[in-house]
Protein backbone atom coordinates (compact mmCIF):
# COMPACT_ATOMS: atom_id res chain seq x y z
CA UNK A 1 0.00 0.00 0.00
CA UNK A 2 2.58 2.38 0.51
CA UNK A 3 4.59 1.70 -2.26
CA UNK A 4 1.12 2.26 -4.38
CA UNK A 5 1.07 5.58 -2.18
CA UNK A 6 4.19 6.53 -3.18
CA UNK A 7 3.99 5.61 -6.85
CA UNK A 8 0.34 7.53 -7.45
CA UNK A 9 2.47 10.56 -5.77
CA UNK A 10 5.43 10.57 -8.02
CA UNK A 11 2.72 10.80 -10.91
CA UNK A 12 2.24 14.35 -9.97
CA UNK A 13 5.43 14.90 -10.29
CA UNK A 14 5.94 13.66 -14.11
CA UNK A 15 5.63 15.41 -17.32
CA UNK A 16 5.09 14.35 -20.94
CA UNK A 17 7.59 14.42 -23.24
CA UNK A 18 7.14 13.52 -26.80
CA UNK A 19 8.98 10.20 -28.14
CA UNK A 20 10.14 11.67 -31.81
CA UNK A 21 10.04 13.89 -34.56
CA UNK A 22 11.01 17.23 -32.38
CA UNK A 23 12.13 20.61 -33.85
CA UNK A 24 15.03 21.87 -31.96
CA UNK A 25 15.48 25.39 -30.54
CA UNK A 26 19.13 26.57 -30.11
CA UNK A 27 20.53 28.26 -26.67
CA UNK A 28 21.81 32.09 -27.09
CA UNK A 29 24.71 31.34 -24.36
CA UNK A 30 24.89 27.14 -25.07
CA UNK A 31 26.55 27.50 -28.47
CA UNK A 32 28.78 29.96 -27.43
CA UNK A 33 30.37 28.59 -24.43
CA UNK A 34 30.36 25.37 -24.90
CA UNK A 35 29.54 25.18 -28.99
CA UNK A 36 29.89 21.62 -28.98
CA UNK A 37 26.99 20.46 -26.89
CA UNK A 38 24.05 20.76 -28.87
CA UNK A 39 25.83 18.62 -32.33
CA UNK A 40 26.30 16.32 -29.10
CA UNK A 41 22.96 16.07 -28.10
CA UNK A 42 21.89 15.91 -32.13
CA UNK A 43 24.24 13.33 -32.70
CA UNK A 44 22.48 10.76 -29.78
CA UNK A 45 19.42 12.08 -30.67
CA UNK A 46 19.52 11.15 -34.37
CA UNK A 47 22.08 8.58 -34.58
CA UNK A 48 22.36 6.76 -31.24
CA UNK A 49 18.36 6.36 -31.11
CA UNK A 50 17.69 6.81 -34.33
CA UNK A 51 15.11 9.96 -33.81
CA UNK A 52 14.07 12.68 -35.96
CA UNK A 53 15.42 15.98 -34.74
CA UNK A 54 15.22 19.37 -37.10
CA UNK A 55 17.67 22.00 -36.80
CA UNK A 56 16.59 24.71 -38.42
CA UNK A 57 18.76 27.68 -39.84
CA UNK A 58 15.75 30.16 -39.77
CA UNK A 59 15.27 30.04 -35.85
CA UNK A 60 16.26 33.04 -33.62
CA UNK A 61 16.51 33.56 -29.81
CA UNK A 62 13.39 33.53 -28.11
CA UNK A 63 14.70 37.13 -26.23
CA UNK A 64 14.22 35.86 -22.56
CA UNK A 65 17.69 37.15 -21.70
CA UNK A 66 16.85 40.32 -22.70
CA UNK A 67 13.30 40.03 -20.95
CA UNK A 68 14.34 39.09 -17.89
CA UNK A 69 17.10 42.05 -18.12
CA UNK A 70 13.92 44.65 -18.55
CA UNK A 71 14.81 45.77 -22.07
CA UNK A 72 12.17 44.52 -24.04
CA UNK A 73 8.64 44.53 -23.10
CA UNK A 74 6.70 41.05 -22.69
CA UNK A 75 4.66 41.78 -26.10
CA UNK A 76 7.98 41.08 -28.02
CA UNK A 77 8.42 38.18 -26.10
CA UNK A 78 5.39 36.87 -26.82
CA UNK A 79 5.79 37.40 -30.50
CA UNK A 80 9.28 36.23 -30.95
CA UNK A 81 8.09 33.02 -29.28
CA UNK A 82 5.33 32.72 -31.52
CA UNK A 83 7.10 33.56 -34.47
CA UNK A 84 9.27 30.64 -33.29
CA UNK A 85 6.57 28.39 -33.32
CA UNK A 86 5.61 29.53 -37.00
CA UNK A 87 8.30 27.90 -37.96
CA UNK A 88 8.18 24.83 -36.45
CA UNK A 89 4.31 24.53 -37.93
CA UNK A 90 6.07 25.55 -41.55
CA UNK A 91 8.98 22.85 -41.32
CA UNK A 92 5.79 20.32 -40.13
CA UNK A 93 6.75 19.10 -36.81
CA UNK A 94 4.21 19.58 -33.20
CA UNK A 95 6.75 18.87 -30.70
CA UNK A 96 9.10 21.85 -29.28
CA UNK A 97 12.85 20.99 -27.84
CA UNK A 98 14.47 23.95 -26.21
CA UNK A 99 18.46 23.72 -25.36
CA UNK A 100 18.56 26.66 -22.78
CA UNK A 101 16.41 26.87 -19.29
CA UNK A 102 15.79 30.42 -19.80
CA UNK A 103 14.23 29.80 -22.46
CA UNK A 104 12.27 27.18 -21.07
CA UNK A 105 10.74 29.08 -18.90
CA UNK A 106 9.90 31.45 -21.45
CA UNK A 107 8.19 29.33 -23.41
CA UNK A 108 6.38 27.98 -20.39
CA UNK A 109 5.55 31.09 -19.25
CA UNK A 110 3.88 32.61 -22.66
CA UNK A 111 1.68 29.90 -22.55
CA UNK A 112 0.16 30.31 -19.11
CA UNK A 113 -0.04 33.98 -20.12
CA UNK A 114 -2.28 33.05 -22.94
CA UNK A 115 -4.31 30.55 -21.55
CA UNK A 116 -4.93 32.87 -18.51
CA UNK A 117 -5.14 35.78 -20.10
CA UNK A 118 -6.40 35.03 -23.73
CA UNK A 119 -6.64 38.68 -24.68
CA UNK A 120 -2.62 38.33 -25.18
CA UNK A 121 -3.01 35.10 -27.13
CA UNK A 122 -5.17 37.23 -29.63
CA UNK A 123 -2.76 40.22 -29.48
CA UNK A 124 -0.20 37.76 -30.02
CA UNK A 125 -1.58 36.72 -33.41
CA UNK A 126 -2.22 39.88 -34.60
CA UNK A 127 0.94 41.29 -33.98
CA UNK A 128 2.58 38.51 -35.95
CA UNK A 129 0.62 38.54 -38.73
CA UNK A 130 1.05 42.31 -38.83
CA UNK A 131 4.42 42.53 -38.66
CA UNK A 132 5.15 39.01 -40.66
CA UNK A 133 2.39 38.05 -42.01
CA UNK A 134 3.07 34.90 -40.11
CA UNK A 135 0.00 32.77 -38.12
CA UNK A 136 1.09 29.97 -35.75
CA UNK A 137 -0.40 26.64 -33.91
CA UNK A 138 1.01 26.06 -30.47
CA UNK A 139 3.58 23.01 -30.16
CA UNK A 140 1.48 19.97 -28.96
CA UNK A 141 4.85 19.46 -26.26
CA UNK A 142 7.16 21.44 -24.75
CA UNK A 143 9.88 20.41 -23.36
CA UNK A 144 14.14 20.98 -22.14
CA UNK A 145 16.30 18.90 -23.68
CA UNK A 146 17.62 17.44 -20.78
CA UNK A 147 13.95 16.11 -20.32
CA UNK A 148 14.12 14.21 -23.93
CA UNK A 149 18.10 12.85 -22.68
CA UNK A 150 15.97 11.73 -18.96
CA UNK A 151 13.46 9.77 -21.27
CA UNK A 152 16.10 7.96 -23.13
CA UNK A 153 18.29 7.68 -20.15
CA UNK A 154 18.30 3.79 -20.49
CA UNK A 155 18.74 3.52 -23.72
CA UNK A 156 21.87 5.80 -23.53
CA UNK A 157 23.01 3.67 -20.30
CA UNK A 158 22.58 0.30 -22.62
CA UNK A 159 24.72 1.91 -25.49
CA UNK A 160 27.24 3.71 -23.12
CA UNK A 161 31.12 2.41 -23.21
CA UNK A 162 31.57 3.91 -19.50
CA UNK A 163 29.47 4.25 -16.11
CA UNK A 164 29.97 6.97 -13.94
CA UNK A 165 32.19 4.66 -11.46
CA UNK A 166 35.80 5.17 -10.33
CA UNK A 167 37.69 2.81 -11.94
CA UNK A 168 40.54 2.80 -9.70
CA UNK A 169 38.32 2.36 -6.07
CA UNK A 170 35.24 0.42 -7.51
CA UNK A 171 32.97 3.40 -6.16
CA UNK A 172 30.29 5.41 -7.40
CA UNK A 173 31.43 9.02 -8.52
CA UNK A 174 29.56 11.71 -6.36
CA UNK A 175 27.96 14.29 -8.95
CA UNK A 176 26.44 17.25 -7.94
CA UNK A 177 23.68 17.83 -9.81
CA UNK A 178 22.20 21.90 -10.25
CA UNK A 179 18.61 22.15 -12.40
CA UNK A 180 18.53 26.05 -12.88
CA UNK A 181 16.14 27.76 -11.44
CA UNK A 182 14.00 28.20 -14.36
CA UNK A 183 13.57 24.86 -14.82
CA UNK A 184 11.17 24.21 -12.35
CA UNK A 185 10.98 26.95 -9.69
CA UNK A 186 8.27 28.98 -11.93
CA UNK A 187 6.32 26.33 -13.03
CA UNK A 188 6.95 22.90 -11.09
CA UNK A 189 4.59 21.30 -12.69
CA UNK A 190 6.54 21.41 -15.74
CA UNK A 191 9.97 19.73 -14.59
CA UNK A 192 10.56 16.38 -13.92
CA UNK A 193 10.19 16.01 -9.92
CA UNK A 194 8.56 19.46 -9.68
CA UNK A 195 10.53 21.87 -7.84
CA UNK A 196 10.92 19.74 -4.60
CA UNK A 197 12.53 16.54 -5.73
CA UNK A 198 13.72 17.83 -9.33
CA UNK A 199 15.09 14.56 -10.87
CA UNK A 200 16.10 15.68 -14.42
CA UNK A 201 19.49 15.37 -13.89
CA UNK A 202 19.52 13.04 -10.65
CA UNK A 203 17.65 10.29 -12.84
CA UNK A 204 20.73 10.42 -15.39
CA UNK A 205 23.25 10.07 -12.34
CA UNK A 206 21.19 7.04 -10.49
CA UNK A 207 20.72 5.29 -14.14
CA UNK A 208 24.65 5.61 -15.08
CA UNK A 209 25.88 4.46 -11.61
CA UNK A 210 27.30 7.70 -9.98
CA UNK A 211 25.82 9.02 -6.51
CA UNK A 212 23.76 11.73 -5.91
CA UNK A 213 25.35 14.42 -3.90
CA UNK A 214 23.07 16.63 -1.01
CA UNK A 215 24.48 19.01 0.38
CA UNK A 216 22.51 22.20 1.74
CA UNK A 217 22.62 24.47 -0.83
CA UNK A 218 21.67 21.80 -4.01
CA UNK A 219 18.58 24.41 -5.09
CA UNK A 220 20.46 27.84 -4.62
CA UNK A 221 20.51 30.23 -7.31
CA UNK A 222 24.21 29.57 -9.30
CA UNK A 223 23.92 33.82 -9.67
CA UNK A 224 23.21 34.39 -13.00
CA UNK A 225 20.57 37.01 -12.50
CA UNK A 226 20.68 38.26 -16.13
CA UNK A 227 21.27 42.31 -15.61
CA UNK A 228 23.19 41.61 -12.36
CA UNK A 229 25.78 39.34 -14.11
CA UNK A 230 25.51 41.36 -17.51
CA UNK A 231 26.61 44.29 -16.19
CA UNK A 232 30.48 44.47 -15.29
CA UNK A 233 29.98 46.53 -12.04
CA UNK A 234 26.77 43.97 -10.78
CA UNK A 235 28.87 41.08 -11.24
CA UNK A 236 29.52 40.50 -7.41
CA UNK A 237 26.15 39.26 -7.19
CA UNK A 238 26.61 36.29 -9.66
CA UNK A 239 30.08 35.05 -8.31
CA UNK A 240 28.83 35.32 -4.76
CA UNK A 241 26.11 33.21 -5.20
CA UNK A 242 28.13 30.28 -6.99
CA UNK A 243 30.65 30.94 -3.98
CA UNK A 244 28.03 30.00 -1.56
CA UNK A 245 27.25 26.99 -3.03
CA UNK A 246 30.45 26.03 -3.71
CA UNK A 247 31.64 26.47 -0.12
CA UNK A 248 28.80 24.13 0.87
CA UNK A 249 29.20 21.63 -1.58
CA UNK A 250 33.15 21.34 -0.83
CA UNK A 251 33.15 19.45 2.40
CA UNK A 252 31.36 16.38 0.02
CA UNK A 253 34.00 16.04 -1.88
CA UNK A 254 32.54 16.03 -5.26
CA UNK A 255 33.92 14.61 -8.11
CA UNK A 256 31.81 16.43 -10.90
CA UNK A 257 28.82 19.28 -11.62
CA UNK A 258 26.69 18.86 -14.21
CA UNK A 259 24.64 21.24 -14.97
CA UNK A 260 20.93 22.07 -16.97
CA UNK A 261 21.26 25.02 -17.61
CA UNK A 262 23.77 26.54 -20.59
CA UNK A 263 24.32 29.32 -18.06
CA UNK A 264 24.34 27.80 -14.94
CA UNK A 265 27.69 25.56 -16.57
CA UNK A 266 28.95 28.55 -17.48
CA UNK A 267 29.30 30.20 -14.11
CA UNK A 268 29.99 27.12 -11.99
CA UNK A 269 32.72 26.69 -14.73
CA UNK A 270 34.39 30.08 -14.92
CA UNK A 271 33.57 31.45 -11.51
CA UNK A 272 35.79 28.47 -10.30
CA UNK A 273 38.59 30.81 -12.27
CA UNK A 274 37.44 33.01 -11.01
CA UNK A 275 37.22 32.71 -7.57
CA UNK A 276 41.49 31.22 -7.54
CA UNK A 277 41.93 34.45 -9.03
CA UNK A 278 40.28 36.61 -6.67
CA UNK A 279 41.28 34.78 -3.40
CA UNK A 280 43.00 31.14 -4.56
CA UNK A 281 40.14 29.26 -3.55
CA UNK A 282 40.58 25.60 -5.38
CA UNK A 283 37.80 23.58 -4.88
CA UNK A 284 38.44 20.10 -6.61
CA UNK A 285 41.47 17.62 -5.50
CA UNK A 286 45.39 18.74 -5.62
CA UNK A 287 44.31 22.71 -6.75
CA UNK A 288 42.20 21.42 -10.10
CA UNK A 289 38.71 22.67 -9.62
CA UNK A 290 35.74 20.26 -9.69
CA UNK A 291 34.75 19.74 -13.31
CA UNK A 292 31.49 21.09 -15.09
CA UNK A 293 29.72 19.30 -17.61
CA UNK A 294 26.12 19.35 -19.23
CA UNK A 295 23.95 16.97 -19.64
CA UNK A 296 24.81 16.39 -23.48
CA UNK A 297 28.63 16.34 -22.28
CA UNK A 298 28.47 13.69 -20.03
CA UNK A 299 25.94 11.57 -22.06
CA UNK A 300 28.78 11.86 -25.04
CA UNK A 301 31.15 10.85 -22.67
CA UNK A 302 29.39 7.53 -21.34
CA UNK A 303 29.08 7.01 -24.89
CA UNK A 304 32.69 7.16 -25.58
CA UNK A 305 32.89 10.35 -27.63
CA UNK A 306 36.22 12.21 -28.73
CA UNK A 307 36.34 14.69 -25.25
CA UNK A 308 38.47 17.22 -27.51
CA UNK A 309 35.90 17.04 -30.41
CA UNK A 310 33.08 17.74 -27.62
CA UNK A 311 34.86 20.67 -26.60
CA UNK A 312 35.66 19.93 -23.61
CA UNK A 313 38.94 22.05 -24.20
CA UNK A 314 36.83 25.23 -24.10
CA UNK A 315 36.07 24.81 -20.08
CA UNK A 316 38.26 26.88 -17.89
CA UNK A 317 38.04 24.13 -15.46
CA UNK A 318 39.96 21.60 -16.78
CA UNK A 319 38.09 17.50 -17.22
CA UNK A 320 40.87 15.47 -17.00
CA UNK A 321 40.51 14.50 -13.76
CA UNK A 322 36.71 13.15 -13.87
CA UNK A 323 38.11 11.47 -17.34
CA UNK A 324 40.82 9.68 -15.87
CA UNK A 325 38.22 8.81 -12.33
CA UNK A 326 35.88 7.02 -15.50
CA UNK A 327 38.83 5.65 -17.36
CA UNK A 328 38.07 7.79 -20.31
CA UNK A 329 41.13 7.49 -23.22
CA UNK A 330 41.93 10.82 -24.45
CA UNK A 331 45.19 12.32 -26.14
CA UNK A 332 46.87 15.13 -24.51
CA UNK A 333 48.53 16.02 -27.61
CA UNK A 334 45.40 16.56 -29.51
CA UNK A 335 43.15 18.65 -26.94
CA UNK A 336 43.99 22.17 -28.59
CA UNK A 337 44.41 21.07 -32.24
CA UNK A 338 42.12 22.23 -34.76
CA UNK A 339 40.72 19.69 -37.53
CA UNK A 340 43.03 17.22 -39.17
CA UNK A 341 45.66 18.35 -36.04
CA UNK A 342 45.75 21.42 -37.16
CA UNK A 343 48.26 23.20 -34.68
CA UNK A 344 46.82 26.29 -32.79
CA UNK A 345 49.37 27.10 -29.56
CA UNK A 346 48.19 26.64 -26.24
CA UNK A 347 45.93 29.11 -24.17
CA UNK A 348 47.73 30.83 -21.32
CA UNK A 349 47.42 28.61 -17.91
CA UNK A 350 46.01 30.18 -14.97
CA UNK A 351 47.83 31.43 -12.15
CA UNK A 352 45.76 29.94 -8.93
CA UNK A 353 43.80 27.01 -10.41
CA UNK A 354 45.56 24.32 -11.91
CA UNK A 355 44.92 23.62 -15.07
CA UNK A 356 46.18 21.47 -18.56
CA UNK B 1 -10.11 72.63 -11.71
CA UNK B 2 -6.85 70.60 -12.94
CA UNK B 3 -8.47 66.68 -13.85
CA UNK B 4 -5.51 64.22 -14.06
CA UNK B 5 -6.03 61.91 -17.07
CA UNK B 6 -6.43 57.99 -16.11
CA UNK B 7 -3.05 57.18 -18.33
CA UNK B 8 -0.90 59.92 -16.12
CA UNK B 9 -1.74 57.87 -12.74
CA UNK B 10 1.22 55.93 -11.94
CA UNK B 11 -1.18 53.47 -9.98
CA UNK B 12 -3.53 53.23 -12.87
CA UNK B 13 -0.78 52.36 -15.54
CA UNK B 14 0.72 49.68 -13.04
CA UNK B 15 -2.66 47.45 -12.41
CA UNK B 16 -3.28 47.40 -16.02
CA UNK B 17 0.02 45.21 -16.63
CA UNK B 18 -1.06 41.31 -16.64
CA UNK B 19 2.22 41.19 -14.54
CA UNK B 20 0.41 43.05 -11.83
CA UNK B 21 -2.83 40.88 -11.90
CA UNK B 22 -0.99 37.63 -11.63
CA UNK B 23 1.56 38.27 -9.35
CA UNK B 24 -0.40 40.38 -7.18
CA UNK B 25 -2.46 38.94 -4.90
CA UNK B 26 -2.11 39.87 -0.86
CA UNK B 27 0.73 39.72 0.50
CA UNK B 28 0.89 38.60 4.40
CA UNK B 29 3.98 39.97 5.01
CA UNK B 30 5.13 36.90 6.13
CA UNK B 31 8.83 37.49 4.24
CA UNK B 32 9.46 34.10 2.81
CA UNK B 33 10.66 35.75 -0.62
CA UNK B 34 13.31 37.65 1.46
CA UNK B 35 14.42 34.37 3.27
CA UNK B 36 14.97 32.76 -0.48
CA UNK B 37 15.79 35.47 -2.32
CA UNK B 38 19.51 35.45 -3.56
CA UNK B 39 19.34 38.81 -4.35
CA UNK B 40 18.58 39.70 -0.62
CA UNK B 41 21.79 37.48 0.74
CA UNK B 42 24.11 39.62 -1.17
CA UNK B 43 22.40 43.18 -0.95
CA UNK B 44 19.77 45.08 1.13
CA UNK B 45 16.92 44.42 -1.51
CA UNK B 46 13.80 43.34 0.24
CA UNK B 47 11.24 41.79 -2.01
CA UNK B 48 8.54 41.85 0.94
CA UNK B 49 9.00 45.48 0.92
CA UNK B 50 8.93 46.04 -2.76
CA UNK B 51 5.62 44.08 -2.53
CA UNK B 52 4.04 45.70 0.59
CA UNK B 53 4.73 49.09 -1.12
CA UNK B 54 3.29 48.08 -4.50
CA UNK B 55 -0.12 46.40 -2.76
CA UNK B 56 -0.34 50.39 -1.13
CA UNK B 57 -1.24 51.51 -4.40
CA UNK B 58 -0.11 54.87 -3.19
CA UNK B 59 1.37 57.32 -5.49
CA UNK B 60 3.78 58.54 -3.94
CA UNK B 61 5.37 55.77 -2.83
CA UNK B 62 5.24 53.90 -6.30
CA UNK B 63 6.67 57.11 -7.88
CA UNK B 64 9.54 56.72 -5.36
CA UNK B 65 9.99 53.20 -6.38
CA UNK B 66 10.11 53.51 -10.20
CA UNK B 67 13.09 56.07 -9.31
CA UNK B 68 14.73 53.89 -6.94
CA UNK B 69 17.81 51.45 -7.80
CA UNK B 70 15.74 48.65 -5.73
CA UNK B 71 13.67 47.71 -8.38
CA UNK B 72 16.83 47.01 -10.35
CA UNK B 73 18.23 44.50 -7.75
CA UNK B 74 16.26 41.56 -8.41
CA UNK B 75 17.95 38.80 -10.34
CA UNK B 76 14.56 37.23 -12.37
CA UNK B 77 15.56 33.84 -10.66
CA UNK B 78 12.06 33.68 -9.50
CA UNK B 79 12.62 31.37 -6.59
CA UNK B 80 10.03 33.40 -5.06
CA UNK B 81 7.03 32.44 -7.37
CA UNK B 82 7.86 28.42 -5.87
CA UNK B 83 7.80 29.79 -1.87
CA UNK B 84 5.12 32.25 -1.55
CA UNK B 85 2.06 31.08 0.48
CA UNK B 86 -0.39 33.20 -1.12
CA UNK B 87 0.89 32.58 -4.67
CA UNK B 88 2.11 36.32 -4.77
CA UNK B 89 5.51 36.68 -7.65
CA UNK B 90 7.23 39.13 -6.55
CA UNK B 91 9.85 38.54 -9.95
CA UNK B 92 6.74 39.48 -11.72
CA UNK B 93 5.52 42.69 -9.35
CA UNK B 94 9.52 43.46 -10.27
CA UNK B 95 8.86 43.20 -13.94
CA UNK B 96 5.76 45.81 -14.17
CA UNK B 97 7.54 48.18 -12.03
CA UNK B 98 10.84 47.81 -14.45
CA UNK B 99 8.56 48.15 -17.46
CA UNK B 100 6.93 51.33 -15.83
CA UNK B 101 9.99 52.92 -15.04
CA UNK B 102 11.30 52.25 -18.92
CA UNK B 103 8.15 53.80 -20.29
CA UNK B 104 7.88 57.00 -18.01
CA UNK B 105 11.95 57.74 -17.79
CA UNK B 106 11.56 57.52 -14.11
CA UNK B 107 14.64 55.18 -14.38
CA UNK B 108 16.78 57.17 -15.79
CA UNK B 109 16.45 58.64 -11.66
CA UNK B 110 18.19 55.78 -10.28
CA UNK B 111 22.02 54.81 -11.21
CA UNK B 112 20.86 50.96 -12.27
CA UNK B 113 18.32 52.15 -14.34
CA UNK B 114 20.61 54.72 -16.19
CA UNK B 115 22.55 50.82 -16.39
CA UNK B 116 19.87 50.09 -19.20
CA UNK B 117 21.58 51.67 -21.49
CA UNK B 118 24.41 49.50 -21.54
CA UNK B 119 21.78 46.44 -21.58
CA UNK B 120 19.91 47.73 -24.67
CA UNK B 121 23.47 48.43 -26.36
CA UNK B 122 24.80 45.26 -26.11
CA UNK B 123 22.44 42.25 -25.38
CA UNK B 124 19.44 44.40 -27.24
CA UNK B 125 21.75 45.33 -30.08
CA UNK B 126 22.95 41.58 -30.61
CA UNK B 127 19.56 40.52 -31.21
CA UNK B 128 19.07 42.46 -34.00
CA UNK B 129 22.17 42.10 -35.22
CA UNK B 130 23.15 38.54 -34.69
CA UNK B 131 19.80 37.00 -34.03
CA UNK B 132 20.82 35.58 -30.46
CA UNK B 133 21.61 37.61 -27.17
CA UNK B 134 25.04 37.06 -27.21
CA UNK B 135 27.36 35.91 -29.92
CA UNK B 136 31.15 35.02 -29.38
CA UNK B 137 32.34 38.18 -31.58
CA UNK B 138 31.25 40.65 -29.10
CA UNK B 139 32.42 38.63 -26.46
CA UNK B 140 36.22 39.30 -25.30
CA UNK B 141 38.10 39.01 -21.50
CA UNK B 142 37.99 43.11 -21.54
CA UNK B 143 34.26 43.02 -21.02
CA UNK B 144 34.19 39.74 -19.33
CA UNK B 145 37.63 38.79 -17.81
CA UNK B 146 36.16 35.79 -15.52
CA UNK B 147 35.89 33.84 -18.89
CA UNK B 148 39.63 33.50 -18.73
CA UNK B 149 42.34 32.45 -21.10
CA UNK B 150 40.72 29.49 -22.49
CA UNK B 151 38.05 32.37 -23.67
CA UNK B 152 41.17 34.29 -25.33
CA UNK B 153 42.73 31.09 -26.84
CA UNK B 154 39.15 29.86 -28.20
CA UNK B 155 38.05 33.34 -29.37
CA UNK B 156 41.22 34.09 -31.41
CA UNK B 157 41.25 30.47 -33.22
CA UNK B 158 37.44 30.31 -33.28
CA UNK B 159 36.98 29.72 -36.80
CA UNK B 160 39.40 26.51 -36.54
CA UNK B 161 38.27 25.29 -33.32
CA UNK B 162 34.51 25.41 -34.31
CA UNK B 163 35.36 24.05 -37.50
CA UNK B 164 36.84 20.92 -35.57
CA UNK B 165 33.51 21.07 -33.12
CA UNK B 166 30.91 20.92 -36.11
CA UNK B 167 30.12 24.18 -35.68
CA UNK B 168 28.62 26.48 -38.77
CA UNK B 169 30.76 29.73 -37.68
CA UNK B 170 30.08 32.19 -40.56
CA UNK B 171 28.29 29.47 -42.68
CA UNK B 172 25.03 30.28 -44.08
CA UNK B 173 23.43 26.82 -42.79
CA UNK B 174 21.78 25.50 -39.53
CA UNK B 175 24.01 24.76 -36.41
CA UNK B 176 25.77 26.64 -33.77
CA UNK B 177 26.75 30.50 -33.86
CA UNK B 178 25.62 30.28 -37.88
CA UNK B 179 25.29 33.26 -39.98
CA UNK B 180 21.30 34.08 -39.27
CA UNK B 181 19.35 34.31 -42.60
CA UNK B 182 18.42 37.82 -43.40
CA UNK B 183 14.78 37.15 -43.55
CA UNK B 184 14.77 36.01 -40.00
CA UNK B 185 16.76 39.18 -38.62
CA UNK B 186 14.05 41.18 -40.57
CA UNK B 187 11.15 39.38 -38.82
CA UNK B 188 12.65 39.94 -35.50
CA UNK B 189 13.51 44.05 -36.81
CA UNK B 190 9.92 43.93 -37.72
CA UNK B 191 8.31 42.24 -34.36
CA UNK B 192 10.64 44.72 -32.33
CA UNK B 193 8.91 47.54 -34.27
CA UNK B 194 5.41 46.22 -33.90
CA UNK B 195 5.63 45.50 -30.10
CA UNK B 196 7.05 48.29 -28.47
CA UNK B 197 10.64 46.90 -28.32
CA UNK B 198 11.82 49.40 -30.78
CA UNK B 199 10.21 52.30 -28.97
CA UNK B 200 11.82 51.09 -25.94
CA UNK B 201 15.17 51.52 -26.99
CA UNK B 202 14.85 54.66 -28.78
CA UNK B 203 13.57 55.78 -25.13
CA UNK B 204 16.93 54.45 -23.53
CA UNK B 205 19.00 55.65 -26.02
CA UNK B 206 17.68 59.27 -26.24
CA UNK B 207 17.74 59.26 -22.24
CA UNK B 208 21.13 58.32 -22.10
CA UNK B 209 22.20 60.78 -24.62
CA UNK B 210 20.74 64.17 -23.05
CA UNK B 211 21.87 62.30 -19.44
CA UNK B 212 25.67 62.58 -21.24
CA UNK B 213 25.36 65.57 -22.66
CA UNK B 214 24.48 66.86 -19.23
CA UNK B 215 27.49 65.68 -17.81
CA UNK B 216 29.98 66.06 -20.22
CA UNK B 217 30.55 62.60 -21.11
CA UNK B 218 31.29 61.70 -24.18
CA UNK B 219 28.58 59.49 -25.94
CA UNK B 220 28.23 58.14 -29.51
CA UNK B 221 27.15 55.24 -31.36
CA UNK B 222 29.58 52.80 -30.25
CA UNK B 223 30.60 51.04 -27.23
CA UNK B 224 33.75 52.50 -27.12
CA UNK B 225 32.79 55.75 -26.02
CA UNK B 226 32.71 56.76 -22.32
CA UNK B 227 29.25 57.09 -21.84
CA UNK B 228 29.17 53.34 -22.47
CA UNK B 229 31.93 52.27 -20.25
CA UNK B 230 30.44 54.47 -17.15
CA UNK B 231 27.03 52.53 -17.33
CA UNK B 232 29.09 48.83 -18.20
CA UNK B 233 31.55 49.02 -15.47
CA UNK B 234 31.20 51.68 -13.02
Amino acid sequence: MKELVKKQNWQAYQKEIADDYYYFARSCIRQNVFPAAEEVFLKILSQELGKDIYDDARQTTCTGIAYHSGIIPFETTMTVVAHQFALMNEAGYENFVCSCVTSFGIYSEVLESWKFFPETLQQTRKALKRSTGKEFAIPKNIVHASDVIFKFREQIAARAKFRLINTASGEPLKVVDHIGCHYAKIFPEKGIGGAEYPYVLAGLIDEWGGEQLDYPERRHCCGFGFRQYLLKSNRGYSVANSKKKFDSMRPYKPDLIIANCPGCAFFLDRWQYTIAEMEGTTYGENGYGIPVLTYEELAGLLLGYDPWDMGMQLHQVTVEPVLNKIGIQYNPEEKYKGLNNLDLGKPVMPGKIKCL
Amino acid sequence: MLTMHKDDILVEQLKEDFRIKEGLRACINCGTCTAICPAAGVSDYDPRIVVDTVQEFNENSLTELLKSDTIWMCGECLSCKTRCPRENVPGYVIQALRSLSVKTGLFMESEQGRKQFALKRTIGDHILKYGYCVYIDEVNTNLFPEQGPIWDWFHKNRKEVLERLGGSYEKEQSGALRKIPQESLQNLQKIFDETGATGRFEQIENLAKSNAEKEGIHFDSTNSCAYFKKMYEE
